[in-house]
């Protein structure tokens, strides 16, 4: 294992994701999201015409853009990066203007009816414990990897060094930790 | 598919496996497989007899096994000679080099092939056939969840050959008066909503009338509740003991349901509710302990287990077991033979054909789809549709259509079908569905629709599920029982859609 300060990302591997919405359930629960709002979710691409067709199921959250548009669109600094690069609200500086929610590409943002805006923190009081974060505890396919991006040896490095990888919107040039899997 | 097999799905995809999935449907599986064989509805032995044409023809299967294990393969391989995968075209719909393409992909993996039959086996009332088949080629396929099957209690003799018990729409036929040598007079419902678990609720009312009593044990008030003269309410699985669960599964398992919370409301454990109507009809003896704890204790404790680390961890783990057969066991099989009777002389002499033969499936009259129904994976069957957190992701469900067909509906010309449209499904027999939201998708077949099972519930007690989507029970107004075993094949209903504002 690095010294060094971890990058935290995760990776999704869209072969081994069904789309059973478990990690937004897990999510749901362990953050306690209210009704209506969502830190995770699943996404079904489908492609072609019957019979000739594709699927790609994604689970998607906040992306923790290493340059993050939401940071940098905040007039309070409620939005920040910690120094693990994951993306955070502090909801006490959070006035619930939503210039964040507008400034994200990826919708990963919703508003709390508590009057401030929500996300996902990849667990961070979960990974703060050593422990995973729900959405990658509960998934019954193992489908999400979280790690030290930065380190050679963590899981979700070897996912990415074997298996063909992309991220999502990459011409916006974000450099996003949330990495999908792909088929080879 | 069971959560534990999507997650051998999941591995067995990474490490290569291939899948070939028969759906008229592009389901998740489909969509991870090597070959989608997107397949007429009904024509399945179709190209079962291809499939064995191309692997019998190109010499692909295990010769020795054959000849040491199997009765009747010339038989057999007269029977498929002309079964070939251009005879299977215009039936199943499905390509010559897809059928004969996945044949052989599936040949080529012997003996590491594995025919999964899925979780619902009966279909079409020619069901029997099915299963036969797919043990037809002869790889290595492990019905491993055969041995967890408990030996049950005795029945009344079935009405079908190869029956040992009655099964689903056998419970109404021994109820309604005139149809059975014994008519039930009274039913005991545990946990399930007959309502929508059996075919045709108009039967199902039918025979609840002529009941002298109904008791409904159950932790929702679903439909059935409502038809029963008492109702028993259970509490949640968060709320009491349940017996100690042993399945012999790969890893075998010993595992106890331990309550997290004291039951609420006027709520009981279904172990209680045995207990007192037990001691009330002067069969104390036979419950002679505490309550459920107490028991499941007793058999953790003669069963040579750790009964506190059980308490702990809610779970002691077996050995794993092999699942196949060993390499070299001399396998013997329950039959006259003692071998695979590919040509059975036993359906022969009961008047039936001893080998699987196609009957072409009855056609949707024009303006019509055959139904099918499915299971969502966000929820447990039918049984949580009324769960609010559960459906956050999964609210009600949807009719699939296939987008080109649905420019083609009677009816809709002017202002085609779109996905988020509310329509109502009407069957041959003019039952109406409630409304459902149409979804409109390349991922079906233009011959038949398909909608998750467990909605359109009209209990007023279901708070949350009640009047959302529609129920493929109340469509499922017939149904064929396969004559062989006595299964119930629901997929034999069509429907016509209409638009909600028709309705």
């Amino acid at each position: 294992m690095s010294d060094k300060t971890p990058r935290y990302g995760m990776t999704v591997d869209t072969i081994r994701c069904v789309g059973c919405n478990a990690c937004v359930l897990g999510c749901k629960a362990e953050n306690r999201v209210p009704e209506g709002g969502f830190r995770d979710w699943i996404i079904t691409v489908g492609r072609g015409r019957f019979p000739d067709l594709s699927l790609e199921i994604r689970s998607e959250r906040c992306h923790h853009c290493e340059r993050s548009p939401c940071v940098d669109a905040c007039p309070t600094g409620a939005s920040h990066r910690t120094d693990e690069g994951v993306v955070l609200v502090d909801p006490r500086r959070c006035t619930g203007c939503k210039t964040c929610m507008a400034a994200c590409p990826y919708g990963a943002r919703y508003a709390h009816p508590d009057g401030h805006v929500d996300k996902c923190t990849f667990c961070h009081h979960r990974v703060s414990e050593g422990k995973q974060p729900a959405c990658v505890e509960i998934c019954p396919t193992k489908a999400l990897t979280f790690g030290d991006l930065g380190a050679r040896d963590s899981e979700a490095s070897r996912l990415l060094a074997r298996r063909p990888h992309k991220t999502l919107k990459p011409e916006l040039g974000l450099r996003p930790r949330l990495r999908f899997l792909t088929r080879s | 598919m069971h959560n534990t097999q999507v997650q051998e799905l999941a591995d067995s995809l990474d490490r290569g496996m291939g899948l070939v999935v028969v759906d008229p449907r592009y389901s998740v599986a489909a969509s991870k497989a090597k070959f989608w064989l997107p397949i007429k509805p009904g024509t399945d032995i179709a190209l079962l007899l291809a499939w064995m044409n191309v692997i019998i023809g190109e010499r692909l299967y295990d010769a020795e096994y054959v000849a040491r294990y199997t009765h009747g393969f010339d038989k057999l391989q007269q029977h498929v000679n002309d079964r070939t995968p251009e005879w299977a075209y215009p039936l199943t719909g499905l390509r010559p080099d897809l059928i004969r393409d996945s044949a052989r992909f599936i040949a080529a993996s012997r003996p590491a092939s594995l025919v999964h039959p899925g979780r619902r086996a009966t279909w079409y009332g020619d069901d029997t056939q099915l299963p036969s088949n797919l043990t037809l080629p002869k790889y290595e396929y492990t019905p491993y969840d055969k041995s967890s099957e408990s030996p049950r209690d005795r029945q009344e003799p079935s009405l079908y050959p190869l029956a040992d018990e009655t099964l689903a729409s056998g419970l109404c036929d021994a109820t309604i008066p005139g149809e059975a040598k014994n008519e039930l007079k009274g039913w005991l419902v545990y946990g399930t909503n007959l309502m929508q678990a059996l075919p045709d609720p108009r039967q199902t009312r039918k025979a609840i009338q002529a009941l002298d009593l109904m008791v409904a044990v159950d932790v929702l008030p679903a439909e059935i509740c409502g038809w029963a003269d008492v109702v028993l309410p259970e509490c949640t699985y968060l709320e009491r003991c349940d017996d100690v669960w042993t399945p012999a599964y790969k890893q075998p398992f010993a595992a106890v349901r331990q309550p997290v919370v004291e039951p609420m409301y006027d709520s009981k454990p279904g172990w209680w509710m045995a207990r007192e109507l037990g001691r009330r009809l002067g069969l104390n003896d036979y419950f002679p302990w505490k309550d459920s704890f107490e028991y499941a204790k007793h058999r953790v404790k003669k069963g040579g287990f750790d009964c506190e680390a059980m308490q702990r961890t809610g779970v002691v783990l077996g050995e794993k077991v092999p699942v196949c057969e060993e390499e070299g066991l001399q396998l013997s099989f329950d039959t006259e033979s003692k071998k695979i009777e590919l040509h059975s002389a036993q359906l022969a002499n009961l008047g039936f054909h001893p080998l699987p033969e196609f009957v072409p499936p009855e056609e949707p009259s024009p303006g019509m789809f055959r139904m099918l129904s499915g299971r969502a994976p966000m929820h447990t069957f039918g049984r949580t549709t009324n769960n609010r957190f559960l459906s956050q992701v999964f609210s009600e469900n949807e009719v699939w259509i296939n987008a080109d067909a649905a420019r083609a509906i009677p009816g809709f010309e002017e202002r085609p079908l779109r996905s988020g449209d509310r329509v109502v499904l009407v069957n041959q027999d003019g039952v109406r569905s409630r409304p459902v939201l149409a979804r409109v998708t390349q991922r079906i077949r233009g011959d038949c629709v398909f909608m998750v099972h467990g909605y359109g519930h009209t209990a007023k007690g279901l708070r949350f599920a009640r009047g959302r989507g529609a129920s493929d029970s109340e469509l499922t107004t017939r149904y064929k029982t396969d004559p062989i075993m006595g299964g119930t094949g629901m997929n034999v209903n069509f429907v016509r859609i209409e638009r909600e504002a028709q309705a």
